[in-house]
């Protein structure tokens, strides 16, 4: 069975986010970088299917080389091989036209993502690959099971669980509790060195959207804070002055 | 031309957030000068077509074939494309969900068209056609600009919010018929609370933390939330350990919510909680810690113990009744 995994190398979640040059570009300094936290759960299924399926995993990012460290994390983690294809994520459906360029050439059985990247949040790079290559695709999925080819998800909706049934080749967003989340272990890093790691060139494709500025939210206004024994007064204001209830 | 917009059910009402899509679509016509076609399926409320006209719809496509009840995205999404063909739309707008995320993303292939997701405001249309969008999992905003001539928008909860526009919809009932060819997946069966509102839907979110000590102590968090009609929410390790279910999870790698009122009972207000709750208009935090992290982001506070705030809150609320 041949997996693939898509990751994004993205601010770490405790990331104060600020941005330079007139609020056109993301500031990293003292920025640090992580894999995906819904990635590293596709990651961790992908390495579960190993022993119990069989499966080859390749690891995927389309970016330039500073996600390089992300990639040898996964493969430190458990993956087979690493593949970059080497260009600027510059938009949503640039990045999926990629993964499907990709995908084509090769059998994957399943491909696996996060059910967002934390940075651009589309949440949706699974449903675009998907329908560009005529491949099923759900998110975000909680539990899969593999039977041969047959494949059983639970998928989280509005207020609770989905569940479905469908059949391989499939694209699956993850979010916990898919997998236990895995880390790195010695023998892992120092095999990690030995495997296969590929940069490949970009395919020709176009975007569809660009960027044009960031702004961040407006600050509070700060804190009116109400005694303890005077609940009806935060009641009052509730009612009078926000008008919220 | 004409905007498409997208109308979600709950049982056989409209969603709350898809009539604040309708708002959105009608404010964005007026600038567009476009038409309002509203799509829904399967089983409805007779006075629900009114309703869409109320907030803007000008006609109301409803392909009442009830096999869409139990469809799968992938019907949908063509269904809802072919309709976009037949009526000349060329902006797709839905309220952001399970469901309505990767129909959108699936016709904005099908359609070759742009697409935003997480959107939160109105278009800009002065120099291009731009939306700003919601990135860094609620630590920013994106202004994005969206270059192809046909525009798939799926908004976030509260990016207008309800607006009137009364137009009195003309109703069409469509005999389109679901596409078994497209059926990719088999729903085997759903799990869902029916009856509560529901995190995304809500003006009220009462969310309660660690503080709260154990599962047993939900009992004045759900009767908070029923007092003001609000849904609940949690912080992450709530859910982890199986105190809450896991779809109440709040924050960056939970549900993201913006509702008009934010409660938040014993969290500490951790950076990942805090971005799934930055776009609540109005935040009360209750922690018996002053330092807690929550004080800095919210508009009212009380530095004091739930366990007595919380109760007080409940009587003061029900005897302002
Ligand atoms: C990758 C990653 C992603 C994450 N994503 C999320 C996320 O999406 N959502 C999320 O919530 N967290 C998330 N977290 C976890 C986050 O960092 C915090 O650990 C979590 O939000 C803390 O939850 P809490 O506030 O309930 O608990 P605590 O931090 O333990 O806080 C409990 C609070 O209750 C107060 N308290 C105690 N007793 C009382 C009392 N009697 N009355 C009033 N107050 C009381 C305490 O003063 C304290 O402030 C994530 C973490 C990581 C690493
Ligand atoms: N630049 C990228 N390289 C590889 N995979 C990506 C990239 N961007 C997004 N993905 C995958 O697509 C999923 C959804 O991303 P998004 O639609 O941006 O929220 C992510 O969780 C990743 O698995």
């Amino acid at each position: 069975m041949k997996i693939l995994v898509c990751i994004t190398h993205v601010p770490d979640t405790t990331s104060k986010i600020a941005f330079s040059d007139n609020n056109t570009k993301f500031d990293s300094t003292n920025v640090q970088y992580i894999i995906g936290p819904y990635e590293d759960y596709a990651i961790s299924k992908a390495v579960d299917l190993k022993s119990s399926n069989n499966a080859h995993v390749t690891v995927l990012n389309v970016g330039k080389s500073e996600s390089d460290p992300s990639l040898r994390r996964a493969l430190a983690i458990g993956a087979d091989e690493a593949i970059r294809i080497d260009a600027d994520p510059m938009d949503t459906f640039f990045v999926a036209t990629q993964i499907a360029s990709h995908v084509k050439g090769e059998t994957y059985d399943l491909i696996l993502m996060g059910r967002e990247s934390i940075d651009f949040n589309g949440g949706i790079v699974h449903s675009l690959v998907g329908q560009m290559l005529g491949i099923p695709a759900f998110s975000p999925v909680m539990q899969l099971e593999i039977n041969d080819s047959k494949v059983k998800m639970t998928r989280e909706i509005e207020g609770g669980k989905e569940y479905l049934e469908t059949s391989l080749p499939l694209i699956a967003g993850c979010q916990e509790p898919i997998a236990e989340w895995k880390i790195p272990n010695m023998r892992g890093i120092m095999t990690a060195r030995t495997k296969p790691f590929e940069v490949v060139e970009a395919y020709d494709s176009e975007t569809r959207s660009r960027n044009k500025n960031f702004e961040l939210p407006k600050e509070k206004g700060g804190i009116q804070l109400i005694d303890p024994d005077e609940v009806e007064k935060l009641h009052e204001l509730l009612r009078n002055e926000a008008k919220v209830i | 031309m004409s905007i498409i917009v997208f109308l979600e059910k709950e049982g056989s009402n409209i969603r709350n957030t898809s009539l604040e899509a309708i708002s959105y679509g009608s404010e964005l016509s007026k600038k567009v000068n476009a038409k309002v076609v509203c799509v829904v399926f399967g089983a409805l409320e007779s006075s629900e077509g009114e309703k869409t006209g109320l907030y803007g719809c000008d006609k109301l496509i409803h392909v009442n074939d009830q096999a869409f009840d139990q469809a799968v995205i992938n019907v949908y999404a063509h269904a809802l494309n072919d309709i976009m063909n037949n009526e000349s739309g060329d902006i797709f707008i839905t309220a952001q969900s399970a469901l309505a995320d990767p129909i959108a993303a699936k016709i904005a292939v099908l359609q070759n068209a742009s697409i935003a997701t997480n959107v939160s405001e109105l278009p800009d249309l002065n120099t291009e056609f731009s939306v700003s969008r919601s990135i860094y999992s609620g630590k920013a905003f994106e202004n994005l600009i969206l270059a192809s001539p046909k525009k798939i928008i799926s908004i976030k909860r509260n990016a207008i919010g309800l607006i009137e526009n009364q137009k009195s919809a003309s109703i069409e009932i469509s005999d389109l018929k679901l596409n078994p060819d497209l059926i990719d997946a088999e729903i085997t069966g759903t799990d869902r609370t029916t009856g509560m509102i529901l995190l995304p839907e809500a003006d009220i979110v009462v969310s309660a933390g660690r503080g709260m000590k154990g599962p047993e102590n939900w009992g004045m968090v759900e009767e908070l939330a029923e007092e003001l009609g609000a849904a609940i929410g949690c912080s992450k390790p709530v859910s982890d350990v199986g105190w809450r279910p896991h779809h109440e999870h709040v924050g960056q790698t939970g549900i993201k919510v913006a509702p008009n009122l934010y409660i938040a009972i014993g969290i500490s207000g951790a950076i990942q909680h805090l971005a799934g709750v930055s776009s609540s208009k109005v935040i009360v935090v209750i922690n018996n810690d002053p330092e807690a992290p929550f004080f800095k982001n919210a508009d009212y506070g009380i530095v004091g113990d739930a366990f007595e705030v919380v109760p007080k809150l409940i009587e003061v609320i029900r005897q302002n009744k």
